[in-house]
């Protein structure tokens, strides 16, 4: 059977062997991705795919002449053009994901990709780094296997591809070195030709239960004077569904009015959003995002800390004054906790010498980032952290002001007043287990000074 | 890769130069020999019949792929293990295979039949990935293998095959473009698909092979619109951008009529205030022209172009950025002005997002805010600039702030951009000068403002801002530059000290333009510079001698002597430009006997006054890429870029895009019980226990995944008003009466899903005859409401459409409870019954069957006992008007029964639409029956071919029409009939002189022969010489007059007056032969 099938072919290929050449010369240019290299913060690439006919790695020097130029490595660009080829990257975790492409194809389609992909790889791993990549090279190339085909993507959801592939846990690595078995699933997928891709077949739990994560964060922009340039909250909803069977969701609000702009897990019913402000919807076994909203901007943003600061250089000397105190604002009651203080410091700032009345606080005089752990904000004795800066000898006075960024977390509060009403269960019999989390965080949290 | 490394560990011994995996430098010299020597051990363990040593060889054959290592050699080593029973060997042998076959083409030939034999398993699985891998192997001659795999899959059973037919396209397409023909048959069928899996996929391979044959789209456009939800995400993107394309070619600008009058009346009206905001204006002038507006013919949104962006719209909710951009791109190019806006918020919102998506989309609302900056002007904080963005991001929040400034809100935007000058980003700093600068010339009540703050820049410590700021200043000042001889004075100073040289340059440039208002001091700074001369960089030194020349034109007293030196420092520079310079000025402005007549105007050509320079954004009009395109990043044309086409001037026939009349109705009716079934759940709790039995299929849209093909109109309109009013819907008052009928349905329409979804075979045989059932029954409830399709009056279709949705919504009420099939069986032959009947018996009784010329369509020997003759019926053809009914008699001359006569696979010409007569299910031998179906043949004889169908055999057959056949009667008077007649001359006219036959010389044989011949009516006449008849072709409505003038002894004049000339030459042709014979 080999044997004939090669020689009507060796005798197909006798008639067509100059077309052949010809082609290879004429072929259109494909579309989609075509080859991802995977490039640390060193310079080396220590991973390489190709969907399609190899690209050399050469094509990488590109992407190299781009990143020695930009200052920072966040500033190199998503997009660089060579002669034959476009190269689109994304930084994550330190890593450069560089996909190359041929031809037209919407940049972002390329990047939200390689975003899923690094997702992916982290919902595999448990963190992403050069490292995991390397232990786990084989799954991450059967991952991307089954990601894209010739360049489109296949199969990204993650409920199909750990039916596919199972991710790696210690114990399974070691029975697989032991007696070796696989980490390729035995059974045949079948979530992709479900009606509900996202979820897999099959699904027991001997505890039904799931946990939904509402948190907010707030972006703001404050100036000089404490008074607020911008401030908008976006929140989010994680869920960790662990249910048997194919549970049929709903989660009402209290207050669904909030939601200014939504956009939701492909799960959700956008019709019953429309009419009732309902989330219904069939899960995803395990981890996921539900929703992400935005709260209407005609709400007045409550500001959850103030800052008083002084930071001032005098002409001539070479010394700094850094005065900072933090207080609670319209916190409604709660603690704020796991408060961060970073500023990146003026070029000219050699050292500091600052006095914290509680935490500790670093500065490095290389990338001059004082950055300040607080803890909890107690409010009858307010933080603060005084001293001064040190500046070069004989250089002027920086005449920029450092801006300070907070990072901070309220539990359970959502700083919108968003509230779940309620959530209930169809299409099962069993009882879940149902819980709910509230949390405000700070996002983009700015004060100018 | 743990593993890995303890296997190296065992065999510790043969890996004694290091480990060359992990050494990053392959040019030692020990290299080689253990590279061959690992390879030689990774092939003893690829032989031996252990799977954990062949899995353990591939995983590290695939890691040293990953690193990029050549591992070509073992490639017949690898080949082998195709076939092995492990599923994770399998999949990484396949790994290996897709790399390296291209290399090695020969060999990678003998895994061929593996996947050939892989492509007949009967699990659905199995035969995707044999053909996914038998697709990626770049082998130029198993093309014709690949070709044959691609169009078994396409019509494959499994959705997934077949969408993993549809990814394997590009690929051969890419593999031999030549194939482009064939493959571009398999991407019909597959577009044809009504599966959500399917349909992304196709239109990748659409786009990869055949972006430019749209024409393919037509059928499926209404389809894929409604699918669009359900699709996974990237197909979705894929989809959007085709459409953009689609609805660019076949729909109206929605914004012509604006566009018209900002273009015309608007200067007349309100010729100064252009810096208004344009929506305001567009508000205005309506108002202003509305008896002007009367005139134009108003604009009207083609029903598909508004199901588009309706079925987009809830798309931009996606998590998906991507398809987030593609929607918005299509809403700011296909979308009506007032519609654009709903994209600013979602656009917007993922600026929370990653950086890279951020820039992306930046950019792209750089250019949209050019175009429409109200849109994004409610969102001016959102790109406020904070310290930690990087700093591409920065600057492309400040190209938006920049377009987004106007005259209310300038004082906070030079706020804000008065805290980033104090950055200690310096790109970012001069990106914000410039930014200032171009606010100043948009803004002149700014402008002011600006300079000063620009002024004050320029005693900044730092030397880039100061330059910046110059550069800046000096186009400022270019604009006024009489009221700002201080600035300049001041800047003269600025040459001490600043060192940047395109500062230095810009500076002298000012002072020599503007000598004549620092009269004093230019002759200074030329002093200075003469001095510092041959220390400068290029730019200053032609800028010096620029200086010198234009001083050495309004003052030569003072300067003189310095010029003359300047000249000559410049005669002997190392750049030959400013040699050449040098050279040509001192010809120039020195006077000598050889100069020629040009140094007389030296003056002019150097002190002309010159344009101020226009600060434009470098996103203007880089929207005539589409957006989000990569294209359109770049600002270059990417290879294989689409152009988005310009609108039409006029729309293309819209009636291309209809599909069948009944499946509609049919979807009409099942979004019916959609709607009313999916607010459900909360409202009745105690429906839940029924419900718990069945809610395996929940559909998340409207329009699930069967919902096909739609009708044109009214089902657009419908969908709309399902979804604009949904909540209005419900609370009308027979909806609340009814919500326990609805909930009933509901149930049941879950039924209904199961059993259209193809992938799930219907397990409950009740629903699925219940489904059946009501699928007749609606259609034969339907036809008469559905049928009068008219484009031109959407009101009156919107209505029509409210009326279905009371008409149908009772109709599942009888079956709500799916008690018993016997019932809805018996309900199904009788409705069957009856809508056959009332296909078959109408042209039967009522059609003067005598005059009626039949035709054969299929011989009984040739049909094997079946054979059909066909006539035209000249009955209007009620389903459409436009077509004409062809009444089909099948007789089955055999011995055994024929079964499912029914016909398939219609061949056309463009515009050409068959409606197909239902199918017969039973034509027991020896019996016979007659069929009604209708052809629009669009006015021309080309014959409709098609497959005649029997449950064993398939026989091709055609219908031409007689031309006579392609006209209705019509009913005139003698008056109107010469009316017509009279605006129908000249070469509409054919006149023809004919003997008539002996048999026909009398009035009536005249008429009946002239009826036979072509279906015209008479029309009364007062001379008994002459007979007149007419008529209208069925399609396009051109009248069809006909006089027959008797004269003596036979002889008679034939005149035809027709639109259609084609027509008309053929029907005088037919007429002459029934008159002459």
């Amino acid at each position: 059977m080999l044997y004939i099938c090669y020689c009507i072919v060796q005798k197909y290929r006798g008639e067509r062997r100059d077309e052949t050449v010809k082609n290879k010369l004429s072929s259109p240019p494909a579309k989609m991705i075509h080859s991802l290299f995977l490039i640390n913060a060193s310079g080396d690439i220590f991973l390489e795919k190709h969907w399609k006919s190899v690209v050399s790695r050469s094509v990488c020097d590109y992407f190299f002449e781009a990143q020695e130029r930009a200052t920072e490595p966040e500033n190199v660009p998503p997009v660089i053009p060579t002669p034959h080829h476009y190269l689109i990257s994304v930084l994550r975790h330190r890593i450069y994901f560089v996909a190359v492409i041929q031809s037209e194809v919407p940049p972002l389609f390329v990047i939200e990709f390689l975003h899923r992909v690094v997702d992916t790889f982290q919902d595999y791993f448990g963190v992403c780094t050069e490292a995991a990549i390397k232990d786990n090279v084989v799954v991450v190339y059967e991952l991307l296997e089954e990601m894209l085909d010739n360049g489109f993507p296949l199969a990204t959801e993650s409920n199909i591809l750990k039916e596919l592939i199972k991710p790696p846990t210690i114990l399974r690595t070691m029975v697989n070195t032991i007696t070796g078995s696989t980490n390729v699933g035995e059974q045949l997928p079948t979530g992709q030709l479900s009606v509900v891709p996202w979820r897999r077949t099959g699904v027991k739990y001997t505890n039904n239960e799931a946990y939904f994560d509402v948190v907010e964060e707030i972006d703001a922009i404050i100036d000089k004077s404490g008074s607020t340039i911008t401030a908008e909250i976006q929140g989010v909803i994680d869920a960790c569904v662990k249910l048997t069977g194919m549970p049929d969701l709903t989660l009402s609000f209290m207050n669904p009015r909030l939601l200014d702009d939504v956009s939701f897990h492909p799960c959700v019913r956008f019709k019953r959003w429309e009419a009732e402000r309902i989330l219904s919807f069939i899960p995803p076994d395990g981890n996921f995002r539900l929703l992400s909203y935005h709260v209407s901007s005609q709400n007045l943003v409550a500001i959850p800390v103030y800052i008083k600061h002084n930071i001032t250089f005098r002409e001539g000397s070479s010394q700094g004054r850094f005065d900072l105190t933090l207080g609670p604002k319209q916190t409604m009651g709660k603690a704020v906790e796991a408060v961060l203080v970073s500023s990146q410091l003026p070029r000219g700032v050699l050292n500091a010498n600052l006095n914290p009345s509680q935490g500790t606080y670093t500065f490095d005089p290389v990338t001059k980032m004082l950055s300040w752990d607080v803890g909890k904000i107690n409010p009858q004795k307010l933080p603060s952290l005084k001293g001064t800066m040190s500046l070069q000898a004989g250089a002027s006075k920086p005449d920029e002001n450092p801006t300070i960024n907070i990072q901070l977390k309220i539990q359970q509060m959502a700083i919108s007043g968003l509230k779940v009403n309620r959530l209930d269960m169809y299409g099962e019999k069993y009882k879940p287990f149902k819980g709910i989390k509230y949390m405000t965080k700070a996002g983009k949290f700015q004060v100018r000074t | 890769m743990s593993a890995n490394s303890a296997f190296n560990d065992e065999k510790g011994g043969s890996s004694s130069v290091g480990e060359p995996e992990y050494g990053h430098d392959p040019a030692s010299g020990g290299i080689f020999s253990s590279d061959y020597k690992r390879h030689d051990d990774l092939k003893e363990m690829l032989d031996s019949n252990k799977d954990s040593l062949k899995l353990e060889a591939m995983k590290r054959i695939v890691a040293m792929i990953a690193r990029g290592k050549n591992t070509s050699d073992l490639f017949p080593a690898v080949v082998k293990n195709v076939a092995c029973k492990n599923i994770e060997v399998k999949k990484l042998v396949y790994v290996y295979l897709v790399r390296y076959a291209e290399e090695q083409q020969d060999l990678a030939l003998l895994s061929i039949s593996t996947f050939q034999r892989g492509l007949k398993d009967p699990n659905q699985l199995i035969r995707a990935s044999a053909l996914r891998v038998l697709s990626s192997i770049r082998v130029t001659i198993i093309v014709p293998i690949m070709m044959l795999a691609i169009k078994e899959a396409a019509s494959d059973m499994s959705p997934y095959v077949r969408k993993t037919a549809a990814h394997a396209i590009p690929k051969l397409y890419s593999l031999d473009p030549e194939q482009k023909d064939q493959l571009i048959e398999v991407i019909e069928k597959l577009l044809a698909d009504k599966t959500t899996l399917v349909a992304g996929s196709v239109v990748m391979a659409f786009e990869e092979v055949c972006p430019e044959r749209i024409d393919l789209i037509h059928k499926n456009y209404r389809k894929l619109c409604n699918l669009l939800i359900d699709v996974e995400e990237w197909g979705q993107v894929v989809i959007i951008n085709m459409l953009t394309r689609y609805a660019r070619t076949q729909f109206l600008n929605p914004n012509m009529n604006e566009s018209l009058l900002e273009e015309g009346s608007d200067k007349t009206f309100y010729g100064s205030d252009e810096d208004e905001d344009e929506e305001e204006e567009e508000e205005k002038d309506k108002k202003a022209e509305a008896p002007a507006m009367a005139k134009r013919k108003p604009y009207v949104m083609d029903p598909d172009h508004r199901l588009l962006l309706r079925n987009t719209k809830p798309l931009l909710q996606s998590r998906n950025a991507a398809v987030v951009m593609a929607v918005a791109q299509l809403y700011f190019h296909l979308a009506p002005k007032a519609e654009v806006g709903v994209i600013a918020k979602a656009l917007v919102r993922l600026l929370r997002s990653h950086s890279e998506v951020q820039y992306v989309v930046l950019q792209n609302v750089a250019t949209m805010s050019i175009k429409r900056r109200g849109m994004f002007e409610p969102y001016l904080k959102s790109f406020y600039i904070r310290s930690t963005d990087p700093t591409q991001i920065k600057v492309l929040k400040l190209e938006v702030l920049t377009n987004l400034a106007n005259e209310t809100n300038i004082s906070t935007i030079l706020r804000e951009f008065q805290t980033y000058i104090k950055s200690m980003d310096k790109d970012f700093v001069a990106a914000t000068i410039q930014a200032i600068g171009r606010c100043a010339t948009n803004i002149g009540e700014v402008r002011d403002t600006c300079l000063n703050g620009l002024v004050q820049l320029l005693s900044n410590r730092d030397e880039l801002v100061v330059a910046e700021s110059v550069v800046v200043i000096k186009k400022l000042l270019q604009m006024q530059p009489e009221k700002h001889s201080d600035i300049i004075k001041h800047m003269a100073k600025l040459t001490d000290n600043i060192q940047v040289p395109m500062a230095r340059a810009s500076i002298l440039w000012l002072i020599g333009e503007y000598c004549e208002h620092v009269p004093k001091i230019a002759p200074d700074v030329l002093r200075k510079m003469a001095k510092s001369f041959t220390n400068e960089e290029d730019i200053v030194k032609l800028q010096i001698i620029n200086l010198a020349a234009k001083l050495y034109l309004t003052n030569s007293k003072q300067t003189k002597l310095l010029t003359q030196y300047v000249l000559n420092l410049a005669k002997y520079d190392q750049n030959y430009d400013i040699r050449d310079r040098a050279r040509f000025i001192r010809q120039l402005i020195v006077p000598t006997e050889k100069s020629g007549a040009l140094s007389k105007y030296a003056k002019k050509l150097f002190l002309a006054l010159k344009p101020a320079p226009v600060l434009e954004s470098p996103f203007k009009d880089r929207d005539h890429f589409q957006l989000g395109s990569l294209s359109h990043l770049l600002n270059a044309k990417a290879g294989g870029y689409q152009e988005l086409p310009d609108w039409p001037e006029a729309a293309p026939d819209p009636s291309v895009r209809n599909v069948e009349v009944k499946d509609s109705v049919f979807t009409l009716l099942e979004r019916v019980t959609t709607l009313t079934s999916v607010p459900e759940w909360t409202k009745c709790s105690s429906r839940e226990k029924r419900k718990e039995k069945k809610v395996e299929k929940p559909f998340y849209s409207d329009s699930e995944g069967e919902s096909g093909p739609t009708e044109s109109a009214d089902s657009g309109n419908f969908r709309g008003l399902c979804r604009e009013q949904s909540s209005e819907e419900e609370e009308r008052k027979h909806e609340r009466k009814s919500k326990q009928r609805k909930s009933e349905s509901e149930s049941e329409s879950d039924e209904e899903e199961e059993s259209e979804s193809e992938s799930s075979q219907s397990e409950s045989e009740d629903s699925e005859s219940e489904a059946e059932v009501k699928k007749k029954k609606k259609a034969a409830e339907s036809k008469p409401p559905s049928k009068p399709v008219k484009k031109d009056n959407k009101k009156e279709k919107k209505e029509m459409s409210l009326l279905d949705l009371d008409d149908f919504e009772p109709a599942p009420s009888p079956q709500a409870t799916p008690v018993n099939t016997f019932l809805s069986n018996s309900l199904a032959t009788d409705l069957e019954g009856l809508s056959l009947s009332d296909a078959v018996l109408s042209p039967a009784t009522i059609s003067p069957s005598s005059a009626l010329k039949s035709y054969e369509m299929l011989h009984r020997i040739t049909g094997e006992g079946l054979s059909v003759e066909y006539c035209f019926s000249r009955q209007p053809f009620s389903p459409d008007a436009n077509m004409v009914a062809v009444q089909m008699q099948f007789t089955n001359n055999a011995t055994s029964d024929t079964k499912n006569l029914h016909m398939e696979d219609v061949k056309l010409q463009s515009g050409m639409r068959v409606k197909e007569f239902p199918e017969i299910e039973l034509l027991p031998a020896g019996e016979m029956v007659t069929a009604v179906m209708g052809i629009d043949f669009c006015d021309s004889t080309q014959a409709a071919n098609f497959q005649l169908c029997t449950h064993t055999r398939k026989f091709f057959v055609s219908i031409q029409p007689p031309v006579g056949e392609l006209m209705r009667p019509v009913f005139l008077t003698e008056n109107e009939f010469k009316k017509e007649q009279g605006q129908l001359m000249g070469m509409n006219e054919i006149t023809e002189k004919i003997t008539l036959d002996a048999k026909c010389r009398n009035e009536h044989s005249i008429v009946q022969r002239v009826t036979t011949a072509a279906n015209l009516s008479r029309v009364p006449c007062g001379s008994d010489k002459e007979c007149r008849f007419a008529g209208r072709t069925v399609t396009s409505s051109s009248l069809v007059l006909v006089t027959v003038a008797t004269k003596e002894e036979g002889a008679a004049k034939l005149t035809i007056n027709c639109e259609k000339m084609v027509i008309g030459t053929m029907l005088v042709k037919d007429i002459l032969l029934a008159l002459t014979q």
